[in-house]
């Protein structure tokens, strides 16, 4: 026998089962147990084999939406049962066009989360945009609403692109730049608003954004239209794997998700559509609403559909194999604080236009902790690679579902806020306990 | 040293000529010759520190070599980057692999090299090929080539690794310790593995440190020591113990007929 090697190798080879890192751990669970590593993944072809698989993944921390799925319906149940006004028509719309800021500085903060980096300035950042869409539309220099938002936007996004800049050309952590952000936007905003100041936004547009909703027959046709086009791309798809006998997704699920889609779209519009005013009647499918699913659309396109995308995942599940790949990673670093930035933006005008002003009473602060909050309860993993913007809605969801149902309790914000901590660290021992399970299985 | 071994009915794919390479003070690579020829497993073996990572990383375009001369199918060729290499048809499969976990099979094995069409990501043209590519390579043992790399075994991953340098039509795969981490059935895989390419006409660096993997896979063997190239003859010449006396001394008193039958002599100086 060969002298050289051997020892090591029959010493790996007989102590798989004290794994002495992860490759190795790996290569024992499989041996140990062929078939249940790759279990999740079998190819299902019906209902039922997909649900048993969606509960497997769960309980192998693969957790996707379903969780938080979970924890929205029992946080209905808990403030329904308290206070029977919790699902009235007129507060659900209220709830959405509070969450509707959560999500989509959430929705900013994927984009630095999904490279397992953070982006701690977007809340002031945010703040930024509001002011200058205010400042632009106000009546001193008169800009068009347009304008000033497209202003404030590109600022919005150049920051962005600037934080990216330096974290990627000089090398340092996102946190420390980010944190240099969050506190010297919130000075630049101090300084324009002055001490205690606040800015008006005088455009009825500005202010209809987030406050003012489309016609009763214009949000049906808005949501068929969606659905129609999502049932149509789904089916299609669907369709063509099927014909050229890929990978695909059991018909019967593909049905189920059209009609998800379809009910949640047909609630939402009659939950609008109801009238929510007291003394003059309000209804209809909130602006707020449809600007939020835009988003979630154009970026789940970006990072679902795209080469963009996918190298974003890339960067955040092994940046040595992205780079290796020929993947410039700075760039896609860069591009992704400056998308990030540009949502907050977006963002910032909503949270502006919901107070019909920017004071100093923005919390950029607690704005982005409760950011990257909502995106972890959503689903999406702090150690990158793993998440989708549809996270950021449901997580967004559940913190203004807190936040609004203890407010309609009357419950003081100290004791919200230890809530809202609470469910963080909830969502987030779940995942923890569940990456554990898959690990030591 | 000895003269580069020619059979008569294989084409050399890649020849080097007394290449050096030193890094600072330390001569990492001394006048080294190598022949890789098409067709053929070549074995690189040596102990730590011989100089077997910087000779790849030359051919692979890491390293630039100091002097010396690549020829790459009879042409002169000058690697400056991974990406003049792979242009050439010469793909690395690293030990770590270089593979995202949180991407499913099809998404690692064309990263960095996408399809679109319209702007978007042609999914479906991609997974055909990658299942084509691992069909061709009777890579069978994955469920679902949608599944994510990390729920994959050690052996899959390094089948998903080699398909993936095999689809941009290498011709050339170098192979660092491909089964370093794995157990006996994983090795036995990613053996077999190994056998196919060269029976594609590929040619095949190996870098391992178990012999017993060496003596089942390669056609011929290399032999680093300190540096220099010491041995490099068809495996037949080769037995363990000339292979640790030339790895450990740089040369050998035995030969490999007291070994094996073929009664072939080994010729090393």
């Amino acid at each position: 026998m060969a002298p050289n090697m051997q020892p090591y190798e029959s010493a790996l080879d007989t102590n798989e089962n004290q794994p002495k890192d992860d490759i190795v751990a790996k290569v024992a669970e499989d041996d140990a147990l062929p078939a249940a590593a790759g279990a999740n993944y079998v190819e299902v072809n019906t209902l039922s084999e997909y649900i048993s698989s969606s509960i497997s993944k769960v309980k192998n921390g693969d957790s996707g939406i379903l969780p938080v799925l979970v924890g929205l319906i029992i946080i209905a149940i808990i403030f329904q049962s308290l206070n029977s006004n919790f699902l009235s028509a007129g507060n659900l719309v209220n709830l959405l066009s509070q969450g509707a800021v959560y999500i989509m500085l959430a929705l900013g903060e994927i984009y630095a989360l999904l490279l397992g980096e953070i982006d701690l300035s977007i809340g002031y950042v945010a703040g930024v945009a509001g002011i200058i869409t205010a400042q632009l539309a106000s009546a001193q220099h008169n800009w068009p609403w347009w304008a000033a938002i497209i202003v404030a936007l590109l600022v919005a996004g150049a920051i962005g692109a600037i934080q990216g800049t330096i974290i990627t050309r000089v090398g340092l952590p996102s946190f420390v730049v980010t944190l240099a952000g969050l506190l010297g936007w919130q000075g630049v905003m101090l300084l324009i608003l002055g001490n205690g100041g606040t800015l008006p936004i005088s455009s009825n547009v500005l202010n209809d954004l987030a406050n003012a909703s489309i016609t009763p027959t214009a949000g049906w046709i808005v949501i068929i239209a969606l659905v129609a086009v999502y049932a149509a791309i789904t089916l299609a798809r669907e369709f063509r794997q099927r014909k050229n006998s890929l990978h695909h997704t059991p018909a019967s699920l593909v049905y189920f998700k059209i009609a998800g889609a379809a009910i949640a779209g047909v609630v939402l519009v009659l939950i609008s559509n109801a009238n929510r005013g007291v003394l003059v009647p309000i209804e209809g499918l909130p602006w707020v609403v449809l600007i939020v699913i835009a988003f979630v659309a154009a970026w789940s396109l970006l990072l679902g559909r795209t080469k963009y995308g996918r190298y974003v995942y890339a960067v955040g599940g092994n940046g040595e194999a992205a780079r290796r790949g020929g993947v410039n990673l700075a760039v896609i670093k860069t591009i992704a604080f400056a998308l990030a930035s540009f949502t907050a933006g977006a963002a910032g005008i909503l949270y502006a236009s919901r107070l019909r002003s920017v004071s100093t009473s923005l919390d950029g602060g607690t704005l982005v902790l409760y950011a990257v909050a909502a995106a972890v309860i959503g689903g999406t993993s702090l150690f990158g690679g793993k998440g989708k913007p549809i996270h950021a809605v449901l997580g967004g969801i559940v913190i203004a579902g807190i936040d609004n149902g203890m407010g309609l309790l009357g419950i003081s914000a100290a004791l919200r806020l230890i809530v809202t901590g609470l469910v963080l660290l909830a969502a987030v021992v779940i995942d923890a306990l569940a990456r554990r399970g898959k690990t030591t299985r | 040293m000895p003269e580069s071994q020619t059979m008569a009915n294989s084409h050399e794919l890649l020849e080097l000529y007394k290449v050096s390479k030193s890094f600072g003070p330390v001569q990492s690579l001394a006048d080294v010759d190598l022949t890789i020829p098409l067709a053929k497993v070549t074995a690189l073996v040596g102990d730590n520190g011989a100089g077997k990572s910087s000779l790849v990383k030359c051919i692979a375009g890491i390293h630039s070599a100091d002097s010396g001369e690549i020829v790459f199918e009879g042409k002169h060729i000058k690697l400056k980057s991974p990406r003049d290499a792979a242009d050439l048809g010469i793909e690395t499969v690293y030990q770590d692999l270089a593979l995202c976990d949180n991407l499913d099979i099809v998404q690692n094995m064309f990263l960095g090299r996408e399809r679109t069409r319209k702007g978007l990501l042609d999914e479906d043209s991609m997974e055909q090929s990658a299942k084509e590519t691992l069909a061709s390579l009777s890579v069978t043992t994955v469920r679902s080539i949608r599944q994510p790399v990390a729920s994959l075994s050690g052996g899959q991953r390094q089948a998903v690794a080699v398909a993936k340098a095999v689809m941009w039509n290498a011709k050339l795969v170098i192979m660092d310790e491909p089964t370093a981490a794995l157990g006996v059935a994983q090795t036995r895989m990613v053996l077999d593995l190994v056998r196919r390419l060269a029976e594609r006409g590929l040619g095949v660096l190996i870098i391992s440190h178990n012999m017993n993997d060496v003596f089942e896979v390669a056609d011929r063997i290399a032999v680093l020591r300190l540096g220099r190239m010491v041995a490099q003859e068809d495996v037949k010449a080769f037995d363990r113990q000339i292979i640790v006396d030339l790895m450990t001394t740089g040369s050998s008193t035995r030969t490999a007929a007291k070994a094996n039958s073929h009664g072939i002599e080994s010729k090393e100086n």
